[in-house]
């Protein structure tokens, strides 16, 4: 990495990974990355994105980032607070989320996601928390975009158990499957852009970060990682950006007395 | 009409050993006090159900008090993993754990039709997933309208919910409110419900559309100040996150572990002598 960097490839992932809601979007949103990013997009050009937490918060407006799903600050900022029944049937699988913002433990080329075991189901050895909201997110949300920090040991070339869909086996396994929403449309790390070849499927290299090398992700993912011939550059946190990032951050590690991720 | 009585007899009237359990509440009202009763009693073979078993879940499973779990997701919020539930899935430790996994949209499916009187609730979802290949729980049905395939998944009948609320009046009405979670329909899915509260109170003077539980539905009401403690109860206290982060290293070691909770559960006479020893140790 560059030494000469003013921000972190963390802080330009939340960055990056904010850029990509719109003012107006309904985003379900799951806890850690996913949330700060959204929470930035807030702050800065989504002023009026509708933030949904499965714990029943619609419309939430949080201060500082939430520890759990579950946070106080979240029920106290929200347009309504309904029970999980409701938030599941009638919200999420009624249809009314555009898109479904989640983190992951593992990831394979088709944006495929698993968050229940690694090794095998009866005798893991490592058990991971479980499913939570996130099977129903990615099979109805209208669009899924997945943030996760690019590694070897995450982005896999088989995961072990595959607890909510991507883009299945690729092509058109997906849209065969009955599932609601496109799927995974970005998987943003900490060195660019992953997004699914219109064909294939097989979530591809389409832009770096300004501070990361082509060579750098081919070596931080399990697969073959296919880059695409023209690699767009991800446009540097704005000072507005960064500031906005790092205040929510401080604000956080102020009201929780401890540091916050991303 | 439940009877207002102690944390102590509400448990020892309602929780036998080998019953289906649900302690339940979304990261907000978790009944704390009512689990360390249940360790503190020494019932066993319980199948516990829970959407998010947290802190008090992993202690109970790691006092062995478990036999099965059904549950979709299960972490200490903000901090990590659950390492009691790990060593017990991972290792068999204190001894086997049998799991029934679901996701939320499902286990809160489940608990509604439980609270219906149906036998399974139905979703759209589970597409593409490995979970309906590994859980018995989950089956493919046939819309008889539309030919669609759908998840099913069989209706959650606890013997007895447990959960904590803000007040209670002196029949035994309940209000809750801030996230609400599954406990409304929990309780009501329910043969037995135990509910703990901050307060009891001659008027609840709640709005017309707030969440009540009538006395006729609730078994027992019993009065347990900060009773979901280091979870958090909106309008009275927020969540201890120092505690929850603490409990990190504590669970990670077997015998550290057993040795907080003789001390702090086995070793006090209720919720209001573990607080004050809890209390002790923090200002110490």
């Amino acid at each position: 990495m560059a030494n000469d960097m003013t921000y972190t490839p963390t802080e330009m992932m939340t960055v990056a990974a904010a850029r990509k809601l719109h003012n107006g979007t309904v985003c379900f949103v799951g806890i850690g990355l996913p949330s700060a990013a959204a929470n930035l997009a807030r702050a800065t050009h989504a002023p009026e994105v509708v933030l949904i937490y499965e714990s029943g918060t619609i419309g939430t407006k949080p201060k500082v980032l939430p520890l759990s799903i579950g946070d106080g600050e979240l029920a106290e900022t929200a347009d309504t607070v309904v029970s999980v029944p409701e938030i599941f049937r009638y919200w999420l699988q009624g249809g009314r989320v555009d898109v479904g913002f989640l983190g992951a433990a593992q990831i394979d080329r088709f944006g495929n996601i698993n968050t229940t075991v690694i090794g095998p189901y009866d005798k893991p050895k490592t058990r991971l928390p479980g499913a939570g909201g996130a099977p129903e997110i990615a099979s109805a949300a209208g669009e899924v975009l997945i943030i996760l920090k690019q590694s070897p040991r995450a982005f896999m070339p088989k995961l072990d158990f595959i607890t909510s869909a991507g883009h299945m086996t690729g092509g058109d396994s997906r849209a065969r499957s009955g599932a609601r929403g496109k799927g995974p449309t970005a998987i943003i790390t900490d060195l660019g852009i992953l997004t699914p070849h219109p064909e294939t499927k097989e979530m591809t290299l389409t832009a770096l970060h300004p501070f990361a090398t082509a060579e750098q992700a081919v070596a931080a993912t399990g697969w073959p990682l296919k880059v695409a011939d023209k690699l767009e550059r991800t446009e540097p946190p704005s000072r507005l950006e960064l500031e906005a990032l790092r205040e929510l951050h401080a604000r956080t590690a102020r009201a929780h007395g401890q540091q916050a991720e991303g | 009409m439940p009877e207002i009585v102690s944390l102590r007899e509400a448990v020892a009237d309602h929780i036998h050993d080998g019953n289906v359990v649900a302690m339940e509440g979304f990261t907000h009202l978790i009944p704390f006090a009512a689990g360390y009763e249940v360790i503190r009693q020494g019932r066993k073979d319980l199948t516990l159900v829970r959407m998010t078993p947290d802190l008090i879940y992993d202690q109970l499973i790691g006092m062995g008090c478990a036999r099965k779990l059904i549950f979709s997701w299960g972490g200490n919020p903000g901090v990590g993993s659950l390492h009691r539930f790990r060593d017990a899935v991972e290792n068999g430790w204190p001894h086997p754990l049998a799991i029934e996994e679901h996701s939320h949209a499902d286990l809160a499916g489940a608990y509604q039709a439980g609270a219906s009187n149906l036998p399974f609730a139905v979703l759209r979802g589970y597409v593409g997933s490995d979970l309906p290949k590994h859980s018995p729980a989950i089956k493919w049905i046939t819309c008889p309208f539309t030919g669609e395939t759908l998840a099913a998944t069989p209706a959650v009948r606890p013997d007895v919910t447990v959960i904590h609320a803000q007040k209670a009046d002196r029949k035994g009405n309940v209000l809750i409110w801030g996230i609400v979670g599954i406990q409304k329909e929990a309780v009501l899915a329910a043969k037995r419900a135990i509910v703990t509260v901050e307060e009891i109170v001659d008027d609840l003077a709640a709005p017309v559309n707030a969440c009540i539980l009538p006395h006729w539905v609730v078994s027992a009401v019993c009065h347990v100040p900060r009773g979901a403690h280091p979870s958090y109860a909106h309008g009275y206290y927020g969540r201890d996150n120092a505690f929850c982060r603490a409990w990190d290293p504590i669970s990670r070691d077997r015998e550290k572990f057993r040795a907080w909770i003789d001390e702090y559960v086995m070793g006090t006479r209720d919720f209001a002598g573990f607080q004050a020893k809890l209390g002790a140790k923090q200002l110490a």
